[in-house]
């Protein structure tokens, strides 16, 4: 009966890419702008301190460039953008039979440990996505799609940070 | 002719529900094709599994042709689009940090969102690192953060701009660069695939 249950096979990588492509030229055709995800967590970060302090959030630089006009600085095209974006990998996932509660880590990794891992990875990347302006899909994918001089720095700085990186964690991931 | 919320073409009230529709898209298709999983994300970087790269140059091979194309037939105004602005120190610093990122995570902000999506535990603790990540650099940007952030500022400019030729031009070089590298993963997988290195 496993069997029946075995997840399907992902979609091959090129269609996939030419189909992102179409996605991101539809981004750009109806709303003169790219994909991007880190975009969303800012605003909402910006939407939490907001609430909780408002004081605090009007008086600080950075938090005001992310407010927008009036609204909530929820009221943005990544914040519904990303909404659909979860919708959307949860469709996929259904179809594909993947939805399932799980962790993934290399078999010799403890739970706690890979926990510990996801996090520091988040938060590094976080700080990141803030500082160079966008994360792998909004400053790369974006950027490079315009043929903007930032995309392709991103991206050469974000694939060659983590390939830099990659051989002090090769215990880690593959254990060798 | 667009962008079709710019040129008023479209009212911008709906751009909110276009922002959720291309969402869908796009969280489909990350998803689709493997995104959702450490695994597959930190594949590229041991060698194992090539998919992201392939699928990331693919999209960005058909979405710069394609946008080239729009404007070439006058379906779309490219000075209308949003040019991302090239700050020079803070993009590589940056971008170095979302690399570190990823290689310790197994994930980049999106690839996040569909790992979690589907259940994955391990995507939704990097989701609450991004938080925390974005809330500590807003309360210490501006004694931390922020001359990075503003060094270098060389505009919203392009890398036809930058070295002085035609777009066109441009796009070609980019193309044989992307063959290079779409080249360059067959050969890595078939050097690594032998080796046991998949976990």
């Amino acid at each position: 009966m496993e069997k029946l249950q075995e997840p399907k096979k992902y979609m091959n990588p090129y269609l996939a890419g030419f189909l992102l492509g179409l996605t991101m030229i539809a981004a750009f055709y109806f709303s003169g702008r790219g994909l991007g995800a880190s975009g969303a967590i800012k605003s909402s970060v910006t939407a939490i301190v907001s609430a909780v302090a408002p004081e605090h959030a009007n008086n600080s630089e950075f938090y005001s460039s992310y407010k927008g006009e009036g609204s909530s600085p929820l009221n943005s095209w990544l914040v519904f953008e990303m909404i659909g974006f979860i919708f959307g990998a949860l469709i996929s996932g259904y179809i594909g039979g993947r939805i399932k509660k799980d962790i993934v880590k290399p078999p010799k990794v403890k739970v706690n440990t890979r926990m510990i891992m996801a996090l520091i990875g988040g938060i590094v990347a976080g700080i990141g996505a803030t500082l160079g302006r966008g994360c792998t899909s909004g400053a790369g994918l974006t950027g490079m799609s315009n043929l903007s001089v930032a995309g392709f720095i991103s991206f050469m700085a974000m694939f060659g940070g983590a390939f830099m990186f990659s051989f002090f964690l090769r215990k880690y991931w593959i254990n060798r | 002719m667009g962008p079709l919320i710019q040129q008023g073409i479209i009212n911008p009230e709906w751009n909110s529900i276009i922002a959720f529709v291309i969402g869908i898209s796009f969280g489909f298709i990350l998803e689709q094709a493997g995104f959702s999983t450490a695994r597959k994300i930190v594949g590229v970087f041991y060698g194992y599994d090539m998919t992201v790269l392939r699928v990331f140059l693919t999209a960005v091979v058909t979405a710069s042709i394609g946008l080239l194309y729009f404007n070439y037939l006058g379906w779309i105004d490219l000075d209308l689009i949003y040019i991302n602005p090239t700050f020079i120190w803070s993009a590589i610093v940056g971008g170095v940090l979302v690399g570190l990122g990823m290689i310790v995570g197994g994930y980049c902000p999106g690839t996040s969102f569909a790992a979690a999506a589907i259940g994955k535990i391990d995507g939704i603790v990097f989701i609450g690192g991004l938080f925390i990540g974005v809330f500590f650099y807003g309360e210490t940007y501006n004694w931390l953060f922020k001359d990075l952030h503003e060094a270098g500022n060389l505009g919203a400019i392009t890398m036809y701009n930058l070295l002085g030729i035609s777009s066109g031009a441009l796009e070609f070089f980019f193309i044989l660069f992307a063959i290079l590298l779409f080249w360059m993963t067959i050969v890595i997988t078939k050097k690594f695939s032998n080796k046991l290195l998949k976990y």
